[in-house]
C-alpha cells in the first residue's frame, strides 16, 4: 500500500474523524461511565476539535509531519490516558513514515506504532484496551483485506472486549466487574477505523 | 530553579487540581522552600484529568540540575507524565524519575530527603520504600 497523501485527503480524514467522535461522544461517555470515569467521549471530542482547528495548517505539511503533529495535538488536548496512547500511535506512524521516505510498507509502520502504544500503556492484547482493536486491524491490513472487511473486523474486535477482564487503565480497578462492558478506548478506536475505512473507500477506490 | 539550590525538584501530578495544589501546599509548609516544587492537576480545562503539556510545564518550573522526582495518582497521570518527560528531550529527560509511591506521603518524604541535598536516586528510593 503506497503511503502518499494529498492535502485534501488529510483534511477529509480529520473531518470524518471529528464528525464520528462528535456523533458518538455521549455513547463513548456512557461506555466509560460503566467502567471508568465517564469522560472518554468528551476527552476525544476535545482532541478532535483541536486537530480540526489546526486542519488548514496540517493539510499543508508533508504527510508524515502532519500525522506526527496530529498526534502531538491529541497528547496536548485529549488528556487522560487516551491522549498519550492515541498520540503515541500517530506520532510513531509519522516518524516511521518520515524515516522510510514514502517507500514505507504501511502495515509494518502501523505494527511498529502499535507496539509503541503497547509499551506506553504497558498493556498486551487481551487486557481490554484499544490494543484489542489495533492488533486485529493490523492483521487485517497485513493480509490485504478490503477496507470494508477491516472496518467490520474493528467493530467485532471492539465488541469482543466485553468478555474481557480489564488489566490496565481505570477499569482494572474494577477487576471482574469490568467483564460484560465494552471498553470505551476499543470502541473509539473501532469507530475511527470504520470512519477512516469508509472515507478511503469512497475517495481512494482500491 | 534559581541557582541557589542544587536540591532535587519535586513535581506533584493529580487528576484533581485541588489535590495537586493541596499536596504541594502541604509539602511547602512541612519542608520549606529549599526544594524546587511544582504541581499539575486536572486536564487542559481544569476539570478532572491530567495534561501532558501542564506536567511538562511543572517539570520545567521545578527543574534542578540534580533531577526531578515526579509523584502521580491514578493511571493516566503516569502515562501523561511519561509523555511529558519524553517531550522534555534528552539529556534532561534522563534526570526525571516517576516514583512508585503514595502521593501524599511520598511527596513529603521525598521533599524532606531532597532538602538535605540527597541525590535523585536516594530521593526516589526513600519515597519508594513507602510502597506496599
Amino acid at each position: 500500500m503506497a503511503v502518499q497523501a494529498e492535502p485534501v485527503l488529510v483534511a477529509g480524514l480529520i473531518e470524518v474523524c471529528r464528525a464520528t467522535i462528535a456523533a458518538n461522544t455521549d455513547h463513548l461517555c456512557a461506555l466509560d461511565r460503566a467502567i471508568g470515569d465517564g469522560d472518554h467521549g468528551t476527552n476525544m471530542r476535545r482532541g478532535c476539535e483541536a486537530v480540526s482547528a489546526e486542519g488548514e495548517s496540517l493539510s499543508s505539511l508533508p504527510f508524515p509531519d502532519a500525522v506526527e503533529k496530529i498526534g502531538l495535538t491529541l497528547v496536548m488536548n485529549v488528556g487522560g490516558a487516551a491522549g498519550p496512547l492515541y498520540g503515541t500511535l500517530l506520532m510513531e506512524i509519522g516518524r516511521e513514515l518520515r524515516k522510510s521516505n514514502e517507500r514505507a510498507d504501511f502495515p509494518q509502520v502501523l505494527k511498529q506504532a502499535i507496539d509503541a502504544v503497547a509499551r506506553r500503556g504497558r498493556a498486551h492484547a487481551g487486557d481490554k484496551t484499544l490494543l484489542d482493536v489495533l492488533y486485529p486491524v493490523h492483521a487485517a491490513l497485513a493480509s490485504r483485506s478490503p477496507l470494508g472487511a477491516i472496518a467490520r473486523r474493528a467493530e467485532r474486535s471492539a465488541n469482543r472486549t466485553a468478555d474481557m477482564k480489564a488489566m490496565r487503565g481505570r477499569a482494572a480497578y474494577l477487576g471482574d466487574r469490568s467483564i460484560g462492558h465494552v471498553d470505551p478506548g476499543a470502541s473509539s478506536c473501532a469507530l475511527l477505523t470504520t470512519a477512516i475505512c469508509r472515507y478511503l473507500g469512497e475517495h481512494r477506490p482500491q | 530553579m534559581n541557582g541557589k539550590t542544587a536540591n532535587v525538584g519535586i513535581v506533584i501530578v493529580s487528576h484533581s487540581p485541588l489535590v495537586a495544589r493541596g499536596i504541594a501546599d502541604m509539602v511547602r509548609q512541612m519542608v520549606g522552600d529549599c526544594v524546587p516544587l511544582a504541581w499539575s492537576g486536572g486536564n487542559v480545562h481544569g476539570e478532572l484529568g491530567t495534561d501532558a503539556g501542564g506536567i511538562l510545564k511543572a517539570i520545567e518550573a521545578a527543574w534542578s540540575d540534580a533531577g526531578v522526582a515526579v509523584f502521580v495518582d491514578l493511571g493516566g497521570a503516569e502515562t501523561n507524565s511519561e509523555m511529558a518527560i519524553e517531550m522534555l528531550g534528552l539529556p534532561r529527560s534522563g534526570l526525571v524519575s516517576i516514583c512508585n509511591a503514595p502521593l501524599v506521603e511520598g511527596a513529603v518524604i521525598a521533599a524532606a530527603e531532597a532538602s538535605g541535598g540527597a541525590s535523585l536516586a536516594k530521593v526516589v528510593a526513600t519515597a519508594e520504600e513507602l510502597s506496599p
